[in-house]
C-alpha cells in the first residue's frame, strides 16, 4: 500500500502476571491505508484490545512491547510522551465500548468537548463552543445547544456513544480506533451508530480500525478484516475474500457458529468444542489446533506462519487451509 | 386471550401489569401483557433494553409482584399464592440468568451450589443428593469428580453457565425461564450453550421462556417468538413465519437492523430514527408510534389490540405490514 497511514510491524506485547508471562499480542503485522477501514475480529482475550492499546501507546505500565508502530511517518515507540499526547486526540482518536466509563461523569458534555478542542486546536472559547455545537449536531444529537450543559448520566447509552464519537472526531483525526463501539448498545441503536461512523468516515476521509467480536458488524463495513486468535492474526484478507474464500479453519468455525436468521428453528449449531488456550501457557504448535477438526500431528508441534493465498493481500496461518471455494 | 396455542397451556399470562416506583415516579415496565406457552414449547421473548422482558420473566416467577393480572401455571394462579404453596410451585419453575459468574456464590463449591436447591426442597439424604448432582453435572457436560470440589472462579463463563443450567435442572423442573443466557458469552461458546439448552430441553421434557435481545439467537431456539416494546407485546407468531413476514413495523425494523455476516448484504440505511421513549412517560396510543414510519392520528389516540394477521400470528398495530 503506497498510502499506508498506520503500520504495525512484528508487535509483541508481554504482560507479567502472577501466573507467569502472558503474551497478549504475538508477532502481529497490520497496515491501514488512509481513508480505509480495517476490521479486527476475535473473541474475548484474543488480544484485539491490547493491540489497539499498542497502537495508541496506552499499554499498562508493566507491559513489555517490541516491534514497530509507524503512524503517518513517525515511529510511535520512539516519540517522547509529550509528542505522543499531542498526537492522541488530535490525529489518532479512539471510541471505547462503554461510553459511561469513557466520559467523565462530573463534567458536562460541553466542558469535555471544548476541553479537547482547545487542547489540540488553537481556538478561543466562543469558537470552540460553536464547533462543539456543530459536532453534536453532526453526530445526530437533537437540541445540541442544551446538551452542552448536561452531564453524561442525563443521556441514554446511544446518545452517550454519540457524544464520545463527537469528541473523537472533534480534531479531524486521520485514524479513528473504534473498540467494540456498539457492543453495549441495542440492535437498532447499533445500526444507527455504525451508520454514523461510516458516514463521518467518508466525509472526513478518515481511516478507521473497527474492533468487534461480531463478524456481522464488519461484513458490510470494513475494506479488510483481520481475524485474531490467542494473540495472533490468523487470517487477514479483503472483506469479500475473507467471507467467501476463507482459508483458516477458525474463521470458518466462527462464522458457522453464528445462529443464522435464514436457518429453521432448532437447527443445531456447529459449535467449536473446548475453549481458547490459557494465554499464560502458550502452546507449542497452532493455538487453535486443540479445537480444530482438521488438526494433525504437525499442528501440535509446529506453529504455522502467515502465508499468502492466491493474492498477496490474503494471508492465513494454517497447515491445512480450507480449499478455495468456487466464487458464488 | 385470542392467541390460544393449545387447549391446555403450561403457562398462561393474563393482562399482566407490573409497575414500580423510581424517585417518586412510576415506571410502566409491563403494561397489560397476555401470552401462553404450550407444554414442550419454547417461546422466545425479544426486545431492546428497558422493554420489560426481564421484568415479565421475574413477574411470572413472582419475584416481582404484579399490580394486576394473572399468571396461571398448570392451572394454578401464582399471583394468588403465598408462602409454602408458592415455594412448592417454584420447584417446578427455574430461572437462568445472563451473567453466569455473578449468579454463582464465589465462596461455595460447585457441588454445594448445585445441591442447594435439593437441600432447600428437603432432600435430606446426602448420598442421594450427591447422586442427583453428579447425574445433572454429567448431563451438562461436566465431570462431577473434577468440578464438584472446585470454586466458581476456576471456571470460564461458558462453564459457569453450564453449572447454572445444572443447578436449574437439579429439581427436575417443568419450566425454565432463560433470561439472556448467552449474551455474556463469546460466539464459539454461545453455540455450545444454545445446543446444550436444546439437548436438555429434549432430555428433561422442558418448556422454555427464552428471553434475549438477539433475534438470530432467539430464532434458533424458539417455536414461537413474542416481540416486546416499552412494556407491551407488539407481535407474537411462529418463528419462521414471523421472520419471513413480520406484521408489526417494529418487528420489521428489528430484523432489518441485524448486522448480517455477509459482505454482499449492504447495511440498510432505513434504521429507525430516535430511541425508545422512557417507560416513565410512555407515548399515548401505540407506544411505538414516535419511531414508526407508518404512524398517523389514530395511533396517537387508540391503543392497538393484538389481532390475528395470519394463522397463529398476532400483531398489535393499526397499520400492519401484512
Amino acid at each position: 500500500m503506497s498510502d499506508t497511514l498506520l503500520s504495525v510491524e512484528d508487535a509483541v506485547v508481554d504482560l507479567p502476571t502472577p501466573r507467569g508471562n502472558l503474551r497478549a499480542v504475538d508477532h502481529v503485522d497490520l497496515a491501514v491505508g488512509a481513508g480505509k477501514t480495517l476490521g479486527i475480529v476475535g473473541e474475548s482475550g484474543c488480544g484485539k484490545t491490547m493491540l489497539s492499546r499498542t497502537i495508541l501507546q496506552l499499554l499498562p505500565k508493566k507491559a513489555k512491547l517490541s516491534g514497530r508502530v509507524m503512524f503517518d511517518g513517525q515511529d510511535l515507540l520512539k516519540l517522547p510522551p509529550e509528542k505522543l499526547r499531542k498526537l492522541r486526540g488530535r490525529s489518532l482518536a479512539v471510541v471505547f465500548q462503554d461510553p459511561m466509563t469513557s466520559l467523565n461523569p462530573v463534567l458536562t458534555i460541553g466542558t469535555q468537548l471544548i476541553e479537547t478542542i482547545q487542547e489540540h486546536l488553537e481556538l478561543d472559547l466562543a469558537k470552540a463552543r460553536q464547533r462543539s455545537v456543530e459536532l453534536l449536531a453532526a453526530v445526530g444529537i437533537p437540541a445540541p445547544e442544551q446538551r452542552l450543559t448536561q452531564y453524561p448520566h442525563q443521556l441514554s447509552g446511544g446518545m452517550r456513544q454519540r457524544v464520545a464519537i463527537a469528541i473523537a472526531l472533534s480534531c479531524e483525526p486521520k485514524l479513528l480506533i473504534a473498540d467494540e463501539p456498539t457492543t453495549a448498545l441495542d440492535v437498532t441503536i447499533q445500526a444507527q451508530i455504525l451508520d454514523l461512523l461510516a458516514r463521518e468516515q467518508q466525509r472526513r476521509h478518515m481511516a478507521m480500525i473497527l474492533i468487534t467480536h461480531d463478524l456481522g458488524v464488519v461484513a458490510g463495513r470494513a475494506d479488510e478484516v483481520a481475524v485474531m486468535y490467542a494473540g495472533r492474526v490468523v487470517e487477514r484478507a479483503p472483506t469479500p475474500a475473507l467471507f467467501k474464500q476463507m482459508r483458516m479453519p477458525y474463521t470458518e468455525a466462527l462464522l458457522a457458529a453464528l445462529p443464522k436468521l435464514d436457518a429453521a428453528p432448532h437447527t443445531p449449531l456447529p459449535a467449536i468444542s473446548g475453549r481458547p488456550p490459557d494465554p499464560t501457557r502458550p502452546l507449542k504448535g497452532c493455538s487453535f489446533s486443540p479445537r480444530c477438526r482438521y488438526a494433525t500431528e504437525r499442528c501440535s508441534t509446529e506453529k504455522p506462519s502467515l502465508v499468502a493465498a492466491e493474492t498477496p493481500e490474503h494471508l492465513y496461518a494454517c497447515f491445512h487451509p480450507i480449499a478455495a471455494r468456487v466464487p458464488a | 386471550m385470542m392467541q390460544q396455542v393449545s387447549s391446555d397451556p403450561l403457562l398462561k399470562v393474563e393482562n399482566l401489569v407490573v409497575e414500580y416506583a423510581v424517585g417518586g415516579r412510576t415506571v410502566h415496565a409491563v403494561s397489560g401483557v397476555s401470552l401462553e406457552i404450550a407444554r414442550g414449547e419454547t417461546l422466545g421473548l425479544v426486545g431492546e433494553s428497558g422493554c420489560g422482558k426481564s421484568t415479565l420473566g421475574r413477574a411470572v416467577l413472582q419475584l416481582r409482584k404484579a399490580v394486576s393480572g394473572k399468571v396461571l401455571f398448570d392451572g394454578h394462579d401464582l399471583t394468588a399464592m403465598q408462602g409454602d404453596a408458592l415455594r412448592k410451585m417454584r420447584r417446578r419453575v427455574q430461572l437462568i440468568f445472563q451473567d453466569p459468574i455473578a449468579s454463582l456464590n464465589p465462596r461455595r463449591r460447585i457441588g454445594d451450589i448445585v445441591a442447594e436447591p435439593l437441600v432447600i426442597s428437603g432432600v435430606a439424604d446426602p448420598a442421594k443428593r450427591k447422586q442427583i448432582v453428579d447425574d445433572v453435572l454429567s448431563a451438562v457436560g461436566l465431570d462431577p469428580a473434577l468440578v464438584g470440589g472446585r470454586l466458581p472462579h476456576e471456571f470460564s463463563g461458558g462453564q459457569c453457565q453450564r453449572i447454572c443450567i445444572a443447578r436449574a435442572l437439579v429439581l427436575n423442573p417443568e419450566f425454565i425461564i432463560c433470561d439472556e443466557p448467552v449474551s455474556a458469552l463469546d460466539v464459539s461458546i454461545r453455540a455450545q450453550i444454545l445446543n446444550l439448552l436444546e439437548e436438555m430441553k429434549a432430555r428433561y421434557g422442558l418448556t422454555l421462556l427464552f428471553i434475549a435481545h438477539d433475534l438470530a439467537v432467539v430464532k434458533s431456539v424458539s417455536d414461537r417468538v413474542a416481540v416486546m416494546y416499552l412494556g407491551r407485546l407488539c407481535e407474537v407468531g411462529p418463528s419462521e413465519q414471523l421472520f419471513a413476514s413480520p406484521a408489526h413495523p417494529y418487528t420489521a425494523l428489528l430484523i432489518e437492523a441485524i448486522p448480517v455476516p455477509d459482505p454482499d448484504v449492504r447495511p440498510t440505511q432505513s434504521v429507525p430514527v430516535g430511541e425508545p421513549p422512557s417507560p416513565i412517560a410512555p407515548p399515548s396510543g401505540c407506544r411505538f408510534r414516535t419511531r414508526c414510519p407508518r404512524a398517523d392520528a389514530r395511533c396517537v389516540d387508540e391503543v392497538p389490540e393484538l389481532r390475528m394477521v395470519a394463522p397463529g400470528q398476532f400483531a398489535a398495530c393499526h397499520h400492519p405490514l401484512i
